[in-house]
């Protein structure tokens, strides 16, 4: 029997709640789905050995030199900025939803037991969500070059228990800087572009150096070999002990752990401090007054769409998750303005990207203004005929992608006025294809539910992955053979009218 | 000869079936200008019944006329002239009271000079004119509801219908939002409004229904329930008034009881 009250219970405790969440998460809500998840994963874990079979299994018997060293830093590193971009998201969640805040406030135990336990969890639950990922990529090293490898597994664990330190740090950081009232919203965008930076970095990089979206070759360039450290250098540690080397290995998980129990230390006596601090803010009334308001709207359509930008322009949520897609929007921006100085075929590469981007946003903004409806009810009852208000919702979004991709679209009519028209249309189609989705599967759901969306039906978020990829690779075809697109085409169509057949609403 | 006017609702064996009958056969008929309460234990078929009347369900049988217009038939019309509240307020958040009052403006297709000088007197009478301007995220239950409540008057309709509206709100609020109701129907509206506090029922509302199993069990003033109940209802439900004359709980008690007990 566990005695109450011990930092075991509290890990009890909380690893029972974050498993139920998770299944919860999984199964949106339904525990008859529990079986075919289960059966999902399993399927998703051996396609992603076949994929890491091809794609690093060659590598598995690659010397260790600075080329390789290069190479499996840079992986590591993209690879911890993905951690602590979601180890930022978790614990500015953990810091702002107050569920059971008041509960173990007000009880007699020893609360920063808990916290301590509640930020360890962040570090288990950020190497446990790599590892399905990492995991087959890891298992194909091992097989096929070794039990070397094995020592990436560790690094796992230590960089995700690095990552949660660094988010504890950077967040509370945060707190004392701008206050509470803000860090929610700059902690989002601040682990959005974490995420997407070093990607975006090296592709930038590849562009301005050698006009290719391709980062590899940076990595092998040698510009950067020659200003990498030495081979005996600290900065190479995590690499050699991905490759086995117990020595680094031992260094580097035990320098993570440090970092956590200083942050453990140093935050878990302040968290409920902090986290009242958050649900102070979240009440405090509005700082700044509006101006006033002049009533301007003569018509349904107008305010409906007026409404609609309003709030997408002023959901932090939404900034953060819309700031990321449109990041990786800069790369392809960048190659257009080489494009314009060298001319060439670089333009081939923009079109998917572009067409990508575009279906992608949509999707997300399309759940937002159709399923995300705050005031389901009173928009029900407004005197429109049935459908005018979808129709309104979907002005707002499809507006919004013209207005992002439109400038796009016309700078690359300068230099292809051909790509320019495939894209347009791609990015029409894309957007029009993930908006239907959107609409097909559309439930009620408060938009503070954002993130959970994917969650709500399975179906829906991998066809309007799918299209968005579809459509991508028929426009990058299209640029260059109309005929040969007619394939990818028709496939995405398929993937569209499966979806359309497996929604809820096929006969609505 | 005077046209006879036409009533505000008037609802004929009203039927929607969930996995049984939420409303069965309901008739209901609500003059213009008058202050109509229904009551009715929980799972009665009161939210329901609202929510065709609102345009928000579609029922499986039965008619709605609003003002005369027939709602099935014609529900842009019906909706232009209904106004509909629910004990949670329809609010947005991220937008400020006066920014709300206006997408309902929009929607409703109010004049926008017209909207604006409604909405000031609105959010004056209310006591939110200091805080026309923030955003509602931060406000009480009260103030939302009472936001809630602007946007339903800010295009002037004709019959308001009201599902718990002062479900958690305070005293001060419940009071305000009862004040501009009655002001309301004293100006001519009609409202039709659902409440579990039966004193406010008692007070407010110029006829009362009873509604149980779906069906309409009973209506009329207090006096005319009380008489419908008979005078052993204050004894035959337990009630401990000395006066000898049933409260409307013993009265409501009472006319709920009886179906059950005929089913």
């Amino acid at each position: 029997m566990i005695q109450a009250g011990t930092a075991v219970w509290f890990a009890r405790h909380e690893s029972r709640l974050a498993w139920r969440d998770w299944l919860s998460m999984m199964t949106a809500g339904r525990r008859a789905r529990a079986r075919g998840v289960a059966i999902g994963f399993v399927a998703f874990i051996i396609f992603m050995h076949v994929v890491a079979y091809f794609v690093v299994g060659p590598s598995a018997t690659a010397a260790p030199d600075k080329h390789t060293m290069i190479t499996i830093t840079a992986t590591l590193l993209l690879a911890w900025l993905l951690m602590i971009s979601q180890a930022m998201e978790s614990m500015t969640r953990a810091f702002y939803a107050r569920a059971d805040l008041d509960l173990i406030l007000a009880s007699p135990t020893a609360a920063h037991k808990l916290f301590a336990i509640r930020i360890s969890t962040v570090a288990l639950t950020v190497a446990a969500m790599a590892l399905p990922l990492a995991g087959p990529f890891i298992d194909m090293l091992i097989w096929r070059g070794g039990i070397r490898w094995l020592g990436a597994y560790g690094i796992i664990v230590a960089m995700g228990t690095a990552a949660a330190a660094l988010a504890v740090a950077l967040t509370v950081a945060l707190f004392r800087a701008i206050g509470p009232k803000r860090t929610r919203l700059v902690a989002q965008v601040v682990a959005a572009v974490i995420g997407a930076a070093f990607v975006i970095g090296l592709q930038v990089a590849a562009i301005l150096s050698y006009g290719t979206l391709s980062q590899a070759s940076v990595l092998r360039s040698d510009g950067l070999f020659a200003l990498a450290p030495d081979a005996g250098s600290v900065f190479w540690w995590p690499a050699h002990a991905v490759l086995g080397e117990i020595g680094p290995l031992a260094g580097v998980l035990i320098f993570s752990f440090v970092l956590l129990a200083i942050a453990v230390a140093l935050v878990a006596p302040r968290f409920g401090e902090y986290a009242v601090a958050a649900a102070g803010a979240e009440n405090a009334p509005t700082s700044r007054a509006q101006r006033r308001t002049i009533f301007r709207i003569t018509s349904p359509r107008r305010a409906l769409r007026r409404k609609e930008w309003i709030l997408l322009r002023r959901d932090p949520w939404l900034v953060s998750q819309t700031l990321m897609q449109m990041l990786y929007l800069v790369p392809p921006a960048i190659l257009l303005w080489r494009s314009f100085q060298a001319g060439g075929g670089a333009v081939n590469l923009l079109v998917p990207v572009l067409v990508m981007a575009a279906g992608q946003l949509s999707g997300g903004l399309a759940w937002l203004t159709i399923s995300g409806e705050d005031a389901p009810d009173l928009v029900a009852t407004a005197p429109v005929p049935a459908g005018f208000i979808l129709r309104a919702k979907i002005e707002a979004v499809l507006g919004i992608i013209a207005v992002i991709f439109a400038p796009l679209v016309a700078a690359l009519a300068i230099v292809s006025p051909w790509h320019a028209l495939v894209t347009g249309l791609g990015v029409v189609i894309a957007a029009a294809s993930a908006t239907a989705i959107q609409l097909w599967f559309r439930t009620q759901a408060k938009r503070s539910q954002f993130r959970r969306r994917q969650v709500s039906s399975r179906v829906a978020t991998f066809a309007e992955a799918f299209s968005s990829i579809g459509w991508a690779a028929t426009a990058a075809v299209a640029a260059v053979s109309l005929w040969l697109a007619i394939a990818p085409a028709v496939f995405t169509l398929a993937l569209l009218g499966g979806a359309r057949y497996l929604s809820p609403r096929k006969h609505a | 000869m005077i046209p006879v006017p036409s009533p505000a609702l008037e609802v004929r064996n009203l039927v929607k079936r969930f996995d049984r009958p939420a409303v069965d056969g309901l008739d209901l008929v609500v003059r213009s200008g008058e202050f109509y309460a229904l009551l009715g234990p929980n799972g009665a078929g009161k939210t329901t019944t609202l929510r065709m009347i609102a345009g928000l369900l579609r029922p499986d049988a039965g008619s709605i006329r609003v003002t005369g217009i027939d709602a099935l038939a014609d529900p842009v019309a019906a909706k232009r002239v209904v106004a509909w509240i629910s004990d949670e307020p329809m609010i947005y958040d991220k937008l400020t009271p006066e920014e709300y009052l206006e997408f309902i403006a929009g929607l409703w297709s109010v004049e926008p000079e017209l909207a604006q000088a409604r909405a000031q007197e609105l959010l004056e009478w209310l006591g939110l004119a200091a805080h026309a301007r923030e955003r509602c995220e931060t406000f009480s239950k009260g103030m939302r509801q009472k936001v809630a409540l602007a946007g339903a008057l800010v295009h002037d309709p004709r019959l308001i219908i009201l599902d718990e509206p002062l479900t958690g709100l305070d005293a001060g609020s419940a009071r305000q939002v009862k004040s501009v109701l009655r002001e309301r129907a004293r100006a001519g509206g009609t409202i039709i409004m659902t409440t579990h506090i039966l004193e406010v029922a008692e007070r407010m509302a110029d006829r009362i229904g009873v509604i149980a199993h779906g069906r309409l069990v009973a209506e009329g003033t207090l006096d005319e329930l009380r008489q419908q109940v008979g005078n052993g209802a204050n004894a035959a439900i337990g009630g401990d008034d000395a006066s000898g004359e049933a409260s409307l709980e013993d009265t409501f008690l009472a006319l709920v009881a009886q179906p059950a007990q005929a089913a």
